[in-house]
């Protein structure tokens, strides 16, 4: 089990990483998301013992760990760069974990054929990793991660720099190939929707706090502020303001059903899949930006009272820009925040 | 593919080629030209063929002086390579002693050849010269003017602190290059020091070394101004290059036929090392 006991981090008087406290499960999957400098590495930097914490204490299966540093804490990471010995062969490469550990020559030609066969390497073993696709240097730096066989493990965008096709397939592989283990494995993306499909527990973060941290599930249905709402949102969150008076809110000079609210100010949060033009649901008014259409979907770009806004559609839908349309939002859907950002109703 | 034919395109080239032809073209087909002639002023010229080359393959000067050019290129390469990529390791990476280590790096390259030749005839005079006075005053016998192997040493320390810095400024280039995930990886797997300079600096330096070793032996091949301002290839024949035989020979005796075919031999031997390293290096880079 990984303890974060307020753990936080301050450079010169920056704060890179706001107090945090988590807890992670052996056998677990966690997600760290955030857009890029949110302090998604700098966190994973904190948990492996690169960097040591200005406040706070990092518990590892019930012992404090905050000053262990990193080699002795059997921790294994792996980076969004393909991170290999160049001159070492793919056997040589996974091997060296091992090698610095003192294990058995046997032993560690055992191990190393195991991880291989499990990762697929098993016929580039006699080559070096500059010669192997990306995806097969990617596997090379996960198979040096996976016979270490360390209790926590963590990713750092490992998919990023992976074509598309070869990040669909490594990352359904990812949580099989460490279930075994019983590791804790810690995955860092910027990707909202690479949560969604890894599943498992998802921190959100935003400018170096950790503002939500749950199933993953969870966490994107209910949001606890509008903050986590944006930063587990792709596309983004379409977001307008509200009034409430007389039991309903007024939006964009329309009047909508609102649930029991006391009067005042609020900010109405909806999902572009919550958004159609022939649906059920309130009117409103919108004009058209752009189209985008990728084939199977259109993502069309829209202006709602001065705020942009996506609405996602099935099929080709072409619509002219500037054309006046009028949307039709799904009520069950839709996350009401407070003016200042706290939600109430999902 | 139909693409359309541009004469007009040769005009482009045409001042390069003419510049090639002049500075490069031209010579050197006069100096073969000079090479298998006999000449004794007056403009006449007799056929010598092969003579020359007969006369300097054969010849003892120009064996010893093609010795010492080895011996001197391989103590060059022996203490410049290892030295800079010891400093390159040593430099900062990031922060404000980046510039001023740079700056001072590159210093002794900024320097006319000549110049430098000249600081260091004055540095090793043990009369004027710091270097030369302080030793004599510690009792080193030190004269680089009738000691052949102070002579030696004088030229290999400052062809050392001229060039030093090139190597250096390469490798430096290589190692910057080198992600920070690299050495967090090779941290958190417990490398030691030399382990992540064998596996990860050294291999992903090759590259930039190979370079800084090709240039260092064909620049230390070539050496001329230095030793020639220095020592003027003495004590005796001690220093005297090749370059600097071929000079002697070529405006000091005027014999045009012989030095012709000398420098002729001469290229053709730094061609040959150059490609021989070339084709070394490039063939272990490729089973790699």
């Amino acid at each position: 089990m990984l303890e974060l006991k307020g753990v936080g981090k301050t450079v010169e008087g920056s704060v890179h990483i706001a107090p945090a406290s988590m807890t992670l499960v052996p056998g677990s999957l966690n997600v760290l998301l955030g857009p890029t400098l949110s302090g998604k590495t700098t966190l994973l930097r904190l948990m492996a013992g690169l960097d040591r914490p200005t406040t706070g204490e990092v518990w590892f299966e019930g012992a404090n760990v905050t000053g262990v540093p990193v080699q002795k804490r059997g921790v294994a990471m792996v980076y969004q760069q393909f991170v290999n010995y160049p001159a070492m062969t793919v056997f040589e490469n996974i091997a060296s974990p091992l090698r610095v550990a003192g294990v058995a020559k046997d032993e560690i030609a055992r191990r190393v054929e195991k991880a291989a066969d499990l990762l697929k390497l098993t016929p580039y073993l006699s080559r070096t990793p500059l010669t192997l696709s990306g995806g097969q240097q990617q596997r090379t730096a996960l198979a040096r991660a996976i016979v270490k066989g360390s209790k926590l493990v963590l990713l750092d965008e490992p998919l990023a720099n992976l074509d598309y096709k070869l990040r669909e397939e490594l990352r359904a592989e990812l949580p099989k190939l460490f279930a075994a283990t019983g590791a804790i494995l810690v995955y860092a993306t910027t990707e909202p929707t690479e949560a969604l499909l890894l599943g498992g527990h998802t921190a959100t973060l935003s400018e170096g706090r950790v503002t939500q941290f749950g199933p993953t599930l969870d966490v994107f249905k209910r949001p606890l502020d509008l903050i986590t709402a944006r930063t587990f949102a792709d596309p983004p969150l379409n977001t307008i303001a509200a009034t409430k008076t007389g039991g309903r809110f007024l939006v964009a000079g329309m009047s909508v059903p609102a649930p029991d609210l006391p009067d005042g100010d609020y900010i109405l949060g909806i999902r572009p899949h919550h958004v159609s033009l022939d649906g059920d649901g309130p009117p409103i008014p919108a004009t058209v930006t752009v189209t985008e259409i990728t084939g199977s979907e259109s993502y069309i770009h829209l202006e709602v009272a001065g705020s942009p806004w996506v609405m996602l559609t099935q099929g080709v839908q072409d619509l002219e820009s500037r054309a006046k349309v009028t949307l039709r939002i799904d009520l069950k859907h839709l996350i009401i925040f407070s003016s200042s950002g706290e939600a109430l109703a999902a | 593919m139909d693409k359309p034919w541009n004469n007009k395109a040769w005009w482009l080239v045409a001042p390069m080629l003419a510049l090639v032809a002049f500075s490069a073209v031209i010579p050197l087909m006069t100096v073969v030209n000079y090479s298998v002639q006999d000449t004794f002023g007056n403009n006449q010229f007799f056929w010598a063929g092969l003579e020359w080359y007969e006369q300097v393959l054969s010849s003892e000067r120009f064996r010893e002086a093609l010795l010492r050019n080895l011996l001197f290129s391989a103590i060059i390469l022996a203490i410049e390579v290892p030295l800079g990529v010891f400093i390159a390791l040593n430099m900062p990476k990031k922060g404000p002693g980046v510039s001023v280590c740079l700056v001072l790096m590159a210093l002794p390259l900024l320097i006319p050849w000549n110049v430098v030749g000249t600081i260091w005839q004055v540095f090793g005079r043990n009369d004027i010269g710091l270097l030369g006075w302080s030793l004599k005053s510690l009792g080193v016998d030190y004269n680089y003017v009738s000691d052949p192997l102070d002579a030696w040493g004088t030229v290999i320390a400052m062809d050392v602190w001229h060039w030093t810095s090139l190597v250096v400024l390469l490798c430096y280039a290589g190692l910057v290059s080198i992600p920070d995930a690299y050495y967090q990886a090779a941290k958190i797997d417990g490398a030691s020091r030399w382990a992540v300079f064998r596996h990860i600096q050294l291999p992903k330096m090759k590259r930039v070394l190979m370079i800084a070793v090709l240039l260092r032996f064909m620049d230390s091949f070539m050496i001329y101004t230095e030793p020639f301002v220095v020592t003027g290839g003495g004590p005796g024949n001690s220093t005297t290059f090749l370059s600097i035989d071929l000079v002697k020979m070529a405006t000091g005796q005027f014999d045009l036929g012989p030095a012709a075919a000398m420098s002729l031999v001469y290229f053709l031997i730094i061609l040959l090392l150059s490609w021989v390293f070339y084709t070394v290096m490039t063939n272990h880079d490729a089973q790699r």
